[in-house]
């Protein structure tokens, strides 16, 4: 990510000088870093409302239901978790959201996804393979109906717009499996993770006792 | 007609979601209102945390488009591409797709309005926003929640993913269209 971050940067500034574009790539970092503050302020809403949501759901065992129903499928992507930790249904109800289009719920419930995740994770500043296996499904796009894609094409007075749900469907689902696949194969020939040395530090600060003192919200050490 | 069905379940699947949530609870005796709230309150903090990451992505995706490589990277691929009936316009949009959702859904509605209903680049271009999620987007928010900065693999799994999602729809688009 270090490098990722450096070239894009670097990259950006070095091809707007070539391209006469310089200025608008220093007032790209004015409006960016506005556009990154809306993005987060305009989630707490509907953040809240689903993470609400989410714990009424875990409260009355739904989830769990559901991680029970897609335990066989689960227990081989995310063979490091243990087969009854809440993970599993998030990331159940996660993926349910995604595939539905409801793009609102599917980022807070991904994020409480990740929570569960971290719990488990031996190095909370890196990430897990259950981690990156979770946002390759994510990051797929697995999706039934391309809501949006339809209205715009209907805009355009597109005559049958549902045709395109087939083959996006095929192609979303070719990217999906292939986004497993590619994980699985990481996942064996990565370097591991290693725990830091000071762990025993690090177990007695989850989140539940960060969230109690509401000081410092975990991530900073 | 099956459009209408498909306009039911997108109108209905929030809905019935949310029926399904709070009877349940309802019947398991939660304490909806309290255990809600509880969790919603949650919600601040967690946008609160990710903001830094959004910066450091967004910032970076912002200043890379600005800089006009996009267009240039477009210029060299596009001969490559049209061996594959693949025209310069889409191009944009297999670079950008990975980067801002709504920068790939702006080019699309661009491409749809330009090319008109009938053109097959429309159709390309909708089946390559369609299939797509905003790799960077997930990673910088998913992350930034739990305050991971070392992705590992993530970030290569997902452009991995999203090449290969490109590839599938110039073939399926070649087939089917």
């Amino acid at each position: 990510m270090n490098y990722i971050f450096y070239f894009l940067i670097i990259i950006s500034i070095i091809a707007g000088a070539i391209n006469g574009k310089l200025s608008d790539v220093v007032n790209a970092i004015l409006t960016g870093a506005e556009l990154s503050v809306k993005v987060a302020f305009s989630l707490i809403g509907i953040m809240a409302f689903w993470l609400g949501m989410m714990k009424i759901a875990k409260k009355s065992g739904l989830i769990e239901i559901i991680a029970k129903i897609i335990k066989p499928l689960t227990k081989r992507l995310f063979n490091e978790i243990p087969e009854n930790s809440p993970a599993i249904g998030d990331i159940a109800m996660s993926f349910s959201a995604n595939a539905l289009g409801l793009a609102n719920a599917a980022t807070p419930i991904g994020i409480k996804a990740m929570e569960e995740l971290q719990k488990q994770n031996i190095d909370k500043k890196s990430a897990s393979n259950a981690m990156c296996m979770f946002l390759a499904m994510s990051t797929a796009g697995f999706q039934l109906i391309p809501a949006t894609v339809i209205s715009v094409l209907i805009g355009i007075g597109y005559k049958n717009p549902t045709e395109i749900i087939a083959p996006t469907l095929l192609v979303t689902t070719i990217a999906f499996l292939s986004a497993i696949a590619v994980a699985k194969i990481f996942q064996r020939f990565w370097t591991p993770q290693k725990a830091p040395e000071k762990i025993y530090l690090k177990v007695d600060r989850d989140f539940s006792e960060s969230k109690i003192s509401g000081k410092n919200s975990g991530g900073e050490d | 007609m099956f459009q209408q069905i498909m306009n039911i379940i997108s109108l209905w699947t929030l809905p019935v979601i949310l029926i399904l949530i709070l009877t349940l609870g309802l019947f398991k005796k939660v304490p909806l209102y309290e255990v809600f709230t509880d969790g919603a309150k949650e919600g601040f903090k967690v946008a609160v945390n990710i903001i830094p990451y959004l910066v450091a992505i967004i910032v970076g995706i912002s200043m890379f488009r600005a800089s006009g490589i996009i267009e240039s990277i477009g210029e060299i691929l596009a001969p490559v591409l049209s061996h594959f009936n693949v025209s310069a316009d889409v191009i944009p949009i297999m670079i950008v797709r990975s980067l801002s959702g709504s920068a790939a859904l702006g080019v699309f509605s661009d491409i749809a309005h330009n090319a008109g209903p009938d053109a097959y680049t429309t159709k390309l271009a909708a089946i390559m926003v369609g299939s797509s999620e905003t790799t960077f987007y997930v990673l910088a928010v998913y992350f930034g929640a739990v305050g991971i900065s070392k992705f590992r693999y993530a970030l290569l799994t997902g452009l991995i993913a999203d090449f290969i999602g490109i590839a599938a729809a110039i073939l399926v688009c070649h087939y089917m269209f």
